[in-house]
């Protein structure tokens, strides 16, 4: 429970897109995701804003094959 | 004793410890202008907190896209003196210009320092920074475009606070992240001893004691319903500011961008017109032709905002609603699109579900920087009339960035001045408090009921029975503010809407939260930032109400033109009795002689 606010806090950014996509994501995904795919979620809100948001929107290749499954969830919505 | 177990609260037998810790300086915000106070007082040798709700470099500052203004003159030649002419013009002479020369004055040695701290300019192929041509940058008082932005490509602001955020931990800034802070501390000399902070991680709440207190927690745009501005973006340093008696000044003054994407706010970029996008109206009419018949869609924000406005406003808005406008691109070349406005095509795909490839992209006007703030000199100290004058420092207290009104920005900010400001003055806070503190080499003794006011606030929230619903209230009053305090405001609207906003903050003392836990409650942060939006709005729709003319970004349908004889002056909203009072523009610049207000055109 308390790591589903940690989470949602931590989707707060400097950039009112990701505010949005990662709200909606939390929102529709978060409770189906596997212990794999948390982990990769959570490595994905480490990534400074500009970045993360090129992830998101395939201006920059995935680099990291392990990212894959949680960015292309990302990505559809 | 640096530690200390002075206060007990709660309710159903749970209990909370008040703990309480010393520093030389408490600032509240890690975005540009926070951190760059922080590190000149850091590097001073003080020992500095820093407050953030969220990690430093996810601050609100890593949105600003367009760069730093500064006179280098790298590309075309230009003057501090002519950019502190665009600045004043710009803020339509409700900017302080003894503010302003300052700032523009010290804008090249802020940006040579930032090259220093390893900031990635752009370059020339000379080696020196790159310059880019921005709207309102004029050549010899009016000229010719000037070439004034120095820009680390189109994103500045992400450069500017990483830069920032590594200086400062080799400084040794202390970060406090994910904590909130609550409230001024003051004494009954009104001398201001510190804040309380909420830990959000345990649900603490702690006494943060200075010698002083830096407010830079940005702006508070999550007022109105459409908004560029991030989630983040409370206004929480107003809050605490108005709550302690301070007063708000020049509120009614907020920019708005003409195409945010409807619904979400999310910013479209006057690039997209610069390409030859334009807009239409329901009619499928280019609307901006019978506004603006020679700059058309390029016009100035302030001009477009207030025709779609006025579109919607006489029926021709689209949509089953009629509440928007259409931005179409989709006659230009699909690989221009491409090519040149690939981040707008995700944008309008992402959040308004048209590829503009094909389709035009619903727009509206979206609310985007406050002017307004609290009031301080442009040595970022806070003044506030008390005692013998109407601008007295408030000792302890200072201000600097989005939060702060200068006022250099005045009626209307020009685009790469708002990252020049946080710099410009982030240092000056700075290096006055520097000056400050050897004069207050002690702390002062905190009364045991320093904290009463964060505490009562926050039982009250625990005990709340039959409360309102934060995430109603909250819609409520960013509907509100939209529909009766906007691009264009009407006298009858303002009247209906000041008793409306009164009431919904009204609600915001009533709010009930279900998670009373202390771990990482963000219900409760939530509700406790409700109440600082609460008294953003009421201070922004009050001030507008009063403000019987135009002038800059606040456009009244009733009074359309700019009456200097009766209204160049600042407004002050003082919370307590929601009282309005007013102060002279500062029209004597430092050095030079000043520039009289006359038409602004362009």
């Amino acid at each position: 429970m308390k790591e589903l606010d940690r989470v949602r806090w931590r989707c707060r950014r400097g950039m009112l897109e990701l505010d949005i996509v990662l709200q909606e994501f939390v929102d529709k995904h978060y409770m189906r995701l596997s212990e794999t795919e948390l982990q990769q979620f959570d490595t994905l809100l480490n990534f400074p804003d500009n970045d993360l948001w090129d992830m998101i929107t395939a201006k920059k290749e995935i680099e990291d094959i392990k990212l894959r499954s949680v960015l292309q969830l990302l990505r559809a919505d | 004793m640096p530690y200390g177990l002075l206060k007990l609260y709660g309710s159903n037998g749970s209990s909370m410890a008040i703990i309480k810790r010393k520093f030389d300086v408490v600032i509240v915000g890690a975005g540009g202008a926070g951190m760059r106070a922080a590190l000149q007082l850091s590097e001073a040798g003080f020992k500095v907190a820093v407050l953030s709700k969220v990690f430093p470099t996810r601050s609100h500052t890593v949105a600003a896209q367009g760069g730093i203004a500064a006179s280098l003159g790298n590309v075309t030649e230009d003057s501090w003196h002519w950019h502190m002419y665009d600045t004043v013009k710009g803020s339509d002479y409700l900017g302080d210009q003894d503010a302003i020369e300052f700032m523009c004055r010290q804008a090249s040695e802020v940006v040579y320092e930032l090259e220093h701290f390893g900031m990635p300019f752009d370059r020339l192929e000379n080696g020196k920074i790159y310059q880019r041509p921005f709207g309102g940058q004029s050549q010899n008082f009016g000229g010719a475009q000037a070439t004034r932005s120095c820009a680390a490509a189109d994103r500045t602001g992400h450069a500017l606070l990483h830069t920032l955020y590594q200086r400062n931990v080799r400084a040794n800034t202390q970060f406090f992240v994910e904590w909130m802070g609550l409230d001024l501390i003051r004494d009954e000399q009104g001398d201001v001893l510190g804040v309380t902070a909420l830990e959000m991680e345990t649900g603490e709440v702690m006494a943060l004691q200075a010698r002083a207190v830096l407010l830079a927690t940005g702006g508070g745009g999550r007022i109105f319903q459409a908004s560029t501005n991030a989630f983040i973006n409370t206004g929480d340093g107003l809050g605490m500011a108005a709550r302690s008696g301070i007063p708000l000044e020049d509120m009614e003054f907020w920019q708005f961008h003409p195409t945010g994407v409807y619904g979400a706010g999310v910013l479209i970029s006057e690039a997209v017109r610069g390409e030859g996008g334009y807009l239409l109206n329901k009619d499928g009419e280019r609307f901006m032709e019978r506004y603006a018949p020679n700059a058309k869609d390029l016009a100035s924000r302030d001009v477009v905002s207030r025709a779609l406005t006025m579109e919607i406003k006489e029926g021709r808005g689209c949509g089953k609603n009629a509440d928007h406008l259409l931005l179409k691109l989709n006659h230009l070349d699909a690989d221009v699109i491409k090519m040149r406005l690939p981040g707008i095509r995700e944008i309008a795909i992402k959040f308004a579900q048209v590829d503009p490839i094909n389709e035009p992209i619903p727009v509206v006007p979206t609310a985007h920087y406050m002017m307004g703030g609290i009031p301080t000199n442009f040595y970022g100290q806070v003044v506030a009339p008390y005692k013998t004058g109407p601008e007295e420092v408030v000792q302890g207290l200072y201000a600097v960035g989005e939060c702060a009104c200068i006022s250099v920005h005045g009626a209307n900010r020009l685009g790469t001045n708002s990252l020049l400001d946080i710099l410009v003055f982030g240092r000056a806070a700075g290096r006055q408090i520097i000056e400050d503190l050897k004069k207050n080499s002690h702390h002062k003794k905190l009364h045991t009921d320093s904290m009463d006011m964060s505490l009562a606030r926050l039982v009250r929230l625990d005990s709340q029975k039959d409360g309102e619903s934060v995430a109603q209230v909250g819609e409520a009053l960013r509907k509100t503010m939209q529909e009766h305090c906007g691009v264009f405001r009407f006298a009858d609207m303002l009247k209906e809407g000041v008793t409306k906003i009164s009431e919904i903050a009204e609600q915001t003392n009533h709010t009930e939260i279900r998670d009373k836990s202390k771990v990482f409650n963000t219900a409760r942060v939530e509700a406790l930032e409700l109440t600082n939006l609460a008294e953003v709005a009421l201070a922004t729709i009050v001030s507008a109400e009063a403000r019987n003319e135009s002038r800059g970004a606040h456009a009244r349908d009733d009074f359309s033109i700019r009456d200097d004889n009766k209204w160049l002056k600042h407004t002050l909203y003082f919370r307590e009795g929601r009282r309005l009072d007013y102060k002279p523009v500062r029209l004597k610049p430092l050095t030079v002689e000043s520039f009289p207000p006359k038409a602004r055109t362009y």
